[in-house]
């Protein structure tokens, strides 16, 4: 398992080469920003494109294939687009709310974004609480939508952005609680510490049948933590023009739209960080061969596929399941998952305590 | 233990800090681009909210349903428990069954305020 820290190691020792420590510090700090948004750039083009592929796929179409090779460059375009479109001012509305809600949203998914493990010796953001960090800093997003809801000073957009603000509250308690059963099997809230905990087999094994459960219902709450699939009444089409972003033109729809793929990101993130091992590759005790031939991968590898391969099943929910309606999205939360999940806790609690786990 | 120390900059909070600083930059670079490259016109009528053509009758920033702030106040409630079990959760086995035990009588207290919610009519939607 090559350990990617070398690299940042002799960056540093270069650098300390012929500069001093505080603006080593400094440069460090500019690089890992300046990689940090690359990173995200990247993905979400990647990942308009990924959506766009598999909703076609899923409809029997072919989807973009104009624009460069296999329609690759679409993405781009579509940015571009998006960044020459007319920024359009509005009469009525709160203008600082409604210029702040963009910056929440992206500032608390880029947060979010640090603090997933991307490879071996390749994690930015490491607190002994990182876990809960990420859950904390998550939730922010929440508040850049209702702002961008009130502030819009438009009836949809209000009803949009209370259904959003209802529904990841909701399902804010779902993804926590999944949360606290997995930091029960690890002994550690730390990001890089859940990650070595599961070197020898992935939690989702090793847990066994509370793990699934665990993992199952955060697929669901994940879903409707990024506000899409059979959850996407926020921006239900049919009833509110497109919910809480209505109002926004240009750039300024295009950071909600970026900061939704870069959630799908995240959630699928931390699925693979808490069930399938974060960088960690596929080991299994006794098969030493199999598992040396598995170290080979490299760990952004492994990060990057297990987080593209569960995007996969939560966009596959996207094109399968009928839009729920507010109540039934409430009463699914409040009525079975919840309830569910802490006797899931429990069950989990038990397999702990009488060692029936892996 | 690995080393997770990105450059060997131990001080989370600073890294914390410069992804934060990274978002906000991402935000400011983007409109700047945008604010330089794309057109801008004035009409009146494009100011108006988006809604169905004819003029918007009454206040937008207005009450609303009061369903909304019922669920607030019980993702509050959960919100909070599930803080407060994220120590415990990670001292789980050396706290043991002493741990449980008391765990378990917080746990029962709030199992108890969903069901009183649930008795109560608080989770439908009406």
């Amino acid at each position: 398992m090559q350990d990617l820290s070398t690299i940042t190691d002799a960056i540093h020792s270069f650098l300390l080469s012929f500069l001093p420590g505080w603006l080593t510090t400094t440069v460090e700090c500019v690089l890992i920003g300046v990689g940090l948004l690359l990173v995200y750039a990247l993905l979400a083009l990647f990942y308009i494109y990924y959506e766009r592929k598999v909703c076609a796929a899923f409809q029997c179409r072919i989807g973009p294939n104009r624009v460069g090779p296999w329609g690759l460059l679409q993405s781009f375009a579509d940015m571009f687009k998006i960044l020459i479109k007319e920024l359009i001012h509005l009469n009525h509305i709160d203008k600082f709310l409604f210029a702040l809600a963009p910056y929440l949203v992206i500032i608390a998914s880029m947060l979010a974004f640090a603090v997933l493990p991307w490879g071996n010796g390749l994690q930015i953001i490491d607190f002994n609480i990182g876990i809960f960090f990420l859950i904390a800093v998550s939730s922010i997003g929440v508040l850049g939508i209702l702002l961008a809801g009130w502030s819009s000073n438009n009836k949809f957009t209000l009803i949009g952005a209370l259904r959003s603000g209802a529904q990841m509250v909701s399902y804010e308690l779902s993804v926590g609680l999944c949360i606290v059963t997995m930091v029960c099997l690890a002994g550690t809230m730390s990001v890089g510490g859940i990650v070595e905990q599961q070197s020898d087999l992935w939690f989702i094994f090793k847990g066994h049948v509370p793990a699934l459960i665990a993992f199952v219902i955060y697929l669901i709450a994940g879903t409707a933590e990024c506000n899409r699939g059979p959850f996407d009444l926020p921006e239900a089409e049919s009833e509110l023009t497109a919910g809480y972003h209505t109002e926004y033109s240009g750039i300024h729809f295009g950071f909600f739209y970026l900061a939704e793929y870069l959630n799908l990101f995240i959630v699928a993130g931390v699925a693979s960080l808490l069930f399938l091992g974060g960088w960690m590759p596929l080991h299994i005790p006794g098969w030493d061969a199999f598992n040396n031939i598995m170290n080979y991968i490299p760990s952004v590898v492994w990060f990057v596929g297990k987080a593209i391969a569960i995007s996969f099943i939560i966009i596959w929910f996207k094109w399968t399941f009928p839009r729920l309606r507010i109540d039934q999205m409430l009463s699914l939360e409040w009525k079975y998952l919840l309830p569910i999940h802490l006797f899931n806790l429990v069950l989990m609690v038990c397999v702990i305590i009488f060692g029936w786990h892996f | 233990m690995l080393t997770l120390d990105i450059f060997g900059i131990s001080n989370n909070g600073l890294l914390a800090i410069t992804a934060l600083l990274t978002g906000f930059a991402l935000v400011a670079l983007a409109m700047w681009i945008a604010k330089l490259i794309s057109p801008r016109s004035f009409n009146p009528q494009k100011g108006e909210a988006y809604e169905c053509g004819i003029p918007t009758r009454g206040e937008s920033m207005s009450q609303f349903k009061v369903g909304y702030y019922l669920f607030a106040i019980l993702f509050l409630m959960f919100d909070v428990e599930t803080v407060f079990l994220y120590p415990w959760a990670v001292q789980m086995r050396e706290l043991g069954v002493d741990g449980l035990i008391s765990i378990a009588v917080f746990f029962g207290v709030l199992v108890l305020g969903l069901i009183y919610a649930w008795r109560k009519g608080a989770l439908e939607w009406k």
